[in-house]
């Protein structure tokens, strides 16, 4: 890991984006064990740098579009953490008021577009969002986040091709946490790289270390900037692990099954960005341990304000069932 | 007899026709280790080439069952939720559901697509809806959803049985549901309602999950001296109507209660078929209860408002009263 031309500000940043999701994610992880969240919920715990990287490369008016894992990228474009918890709880003041959870959280107003609960559902939606774009003769990129399984659905591989002969200005990132459900991805694709597969849609195709931050902002850097000047699209593959659970309570559904073996697991371990980020800052003195932990504490005690206010707020009202149906 | 949950039931139905038949097989996305029960299991005893997983890839393997049926072969497509045959659709409706008429009777296309149906595990729109009323639309496809493990295991053994595409959609909300279901080998005939409360003055019609709200609501109603029956169509396409047309010829009233939107819903057929074929048995307009016309909301409080209730059932039955 290595921070370069990248200025001690925008450090900082990243970290921030990466602590915040990670503070986040491990809240709502208990709340789940403790049975306080309806719905399935799926963390984004041990990828957080991918979502910190690359929202750090965008501005307000980018925009970026999530999956069935999207709690990581909401707050890295830079949502409110009490209106995500208090969707998670499904109450009236949560982002969506309720109606959309988890697995539909969305932002307009930062350009958080919407996660999306279909597998490779967001792809297309992205491509839009950059012929949008370019139609207004705007310098706004789109970004797509989703999956290694998400690789293999039909509207990757048209989107993709439609964004490349449009020249559009998406970034598709596809953050391989090496797993679909408990299918591992190698035993869903030939292949080692899905990076690869630009190559067939005549668009460039990269392979990052997901697993750290500053990379991750440096090569989304430089396909914004590409995608800013009209060079068309970008796709970046993010080689990250996924630390827990598919969703929370998995255990059910394996019912002492299991999927992964532990020697890959400790690795990955090893290789966590929140830890190899705190040690770089650190151990390079490139920001003071005070800050980081004023930083922690500072979050820590946002996410528990975001808890309390969403347990203390209503429902939504049984009338809310038909407000903001048609406009 | 044994009591053994709906998920134990479909995969006691899986296995035993795996087992008697060589050309069935598992395909789908996690089938293996099983991301619903009802699968779990089947790949330590079929292996690998009777068990496949895939990848997150709906619409091709949905079209590889298909052309895997039109070949010879007798394929259980698991496509999870009801939601992702969205994916799938153009296989199922395009191909599956016209291949043998529109080839003039040269094939047969004898293939089960399995999901799960319709709400309750608030898990918002993506998940949550239900879907057997895009399919009941379709004229060469059977729909099943079936609401008792018995039920499971019977119609899905006899789906798998049939040369023709079924799509047999199984509730998440009534997985863990129990009830008793024989040692022995039996079989469910596809378009067979069940009459689960006989009654004289009100004819309920429903499927699946709400087949439980239209039997609490009927329980209800009787405390005030009103004696419903309640019809478990089990079949949604072909559908019993001889057995509701009967049904109503005693009662004289009808109400449907189907968990999809009002327009163009199941109960929209029932109703539509009453009205028709009924219409001098009727003492009363026919009456329709569905999901509420949003899409289906994440907070468990909304979700169970957007779908039928027992307080919706017997509104509908004071009206057809009065
Ligand atoms: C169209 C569709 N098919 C299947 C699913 C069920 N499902 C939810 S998440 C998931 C795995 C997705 O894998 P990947 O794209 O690698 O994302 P990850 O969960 O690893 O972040 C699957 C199969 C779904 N939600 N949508
Ligand atoms: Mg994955």
């Amino acid at each position: 890991m290595h921070h370069g031309d990248i200025p001690i500000d925008i450090v900082l940043d990243i970290y921030t984006r990466v602590l915040r999701i990670r503070r986040f994610e491990e809240e709502v992880g208990r709340l789940f064990r403790q049975g306080q969240l309806p719905g399935f919920v799926h963390l984004y715990i041990g990828e957080e740098a991918v979502a910190a990287g690359v929202c750090a490369a965008l501005t307000d008016q980018d925009t970026i579009i999530s999956t069935h894992r999207g709690h990581g990228h909401v707050i890295a474009k830079g949502g409110d953490i009490k209106r995500m918890m208090a969707e998670l709880f499904g109450k009236a003041t949560g982002y969506c008021k309720g109606k959309g959870g988890s697995m539909h959280i969305a932002d307009f107003d930062i350009g958080m577009l919407g996660a999306i609960g279909i597998v490779g559902g967001g792809m297309p939606i992205a491509v839009g969002a950059g012929l949008s774009a370019w139609y207004s003769g705007s310098d706004r990129v789109s970004v797509c986040f989703f999956g290694d399984g998400a690789a293999n659905e039909g509207s990757f591989h048209e989107s993709l091709n439609l964004a490349s002969t449009l020249t559009l200005p998406v970034i598709f990132v596809c953050e391989n946490n090496q797993y679909g459900e408990f299918t591992q991805a190698t035993d869903a694709m030939n292949i080692t790289d899905i990076a690869d597969r630009a190559v067939g849609y005549g668009i460039p195709g990269l392979v990052a270390d997901g697993t750290d931050a500053l990379e991750m902002y440096r090569v989304s850097r430089a396909a914004v900037s590409r995608a800013r000047s009209g060079d068309g699209p970008t796709l970046i593959e993010a080689k990250t692990h996924r630390r827990g659970s598919h969703a929370e309570g998995e255990e059910v559904f394996l019912a002492g099954q299991t999927y992964r073996d532990e020697a890959e697991t400790a690795a990955a371990q090893a290789k966590d960005p929140l830890h190899l980020l705190h040690t770089y800052v650190s151990e390079n003195d490139i920001l003071p341990a005070e800050t980081l932990e004023t930083l922690d504490a500072d979050i820590t005690q946002i996410v528990a304000e975001a808890v309390e206010t969403a347990r203390n707020s209503p429902d939504p009202a049984i009338e809310s069932l038909y407000e903001d149906l048609w406009v | 007899m044994p009591r053994k949950t709906y998920v134990a039931a479909i995969q006691e139905a899986l296995s035993e026709e795996m087992r008697r038949d060589p050309r069935v097989f598992l395909i789908g996305e996690d089938v293996r280790i099983g991301v619903f029960p009802s699968t779990r299991g089947l790949h330590a005893e079929f292996g690998d080439k009777r068990v496949i997983d895939t990848p997150i890839s709906e619409l091709a393997v949905a079209g590889a069952g298909i052309g895997a049926a039109v070949t010879g072969l007798r394929p259980i497509v698991d496509l999870m939720f009801g939601t992702f045959l969205y994916l799938a659709f153009d296989q199922i409706a395009n191909q599956a559901g016209a291949m043998r008429y529109m080839y003039g009777g040269q094939t047969k296309t004898p293939l089960v697509f399995m999901v799960q149906n319709g709400a309750g595990s608030s898990a918002g729109h993506h998940h949550s809806q239900a879907v057997h009323q895009f399919f009941m639309n379709m004229p060469q496809i059977k729909v099943i959803l079936p609401s008792t493990p018995y039920d499971g295991k019977g119609l899905l053994k006899s789906a798998i049985r049939d040369d023709n595409p079924v799509l047999f959609l199984h509730s998440l909300s009534l997985g863990g549901k129990r009830g008793q279901v024989p040692a022995e080998e039996y079989l469910i005939p596809i378009g067979a309602a069940d009459v689960k409360r006989v009654g004289k003055d009100v004819t309920i019609c429903a499927v699946g999950p709400t087949v439980y709200t239209a039997l609490d609501a009927a329980e209800s109603l009787a405390t005030e001296g009103v004696d419903a029956e309640v019809i478990d169509l089990r079949s949604l396409s072909p559908w019993d109507k001889e057995t509701v047309l009967e049904s109503v010829a005693k009662t004289g009233r009808f109400v449907a209660v189907d968990e999809s939107y009002p327009t163009c819903s199941a109960a929209s057929e029932w109703a539509a078929t009453v009205a028709q074929e009924a219409f001098h048995d009727l003492k009363a307009p026919v009456q329709r209860v569905n999901n509420k016309d949003v899409p289906m909301p994440f907070s468990p409080v909304l979700e169970k408002a957007v779908v039928p209730s027992q307080t919706d059932v017997i509104a509908a039955v004071r009206k057809t009263l009065d």
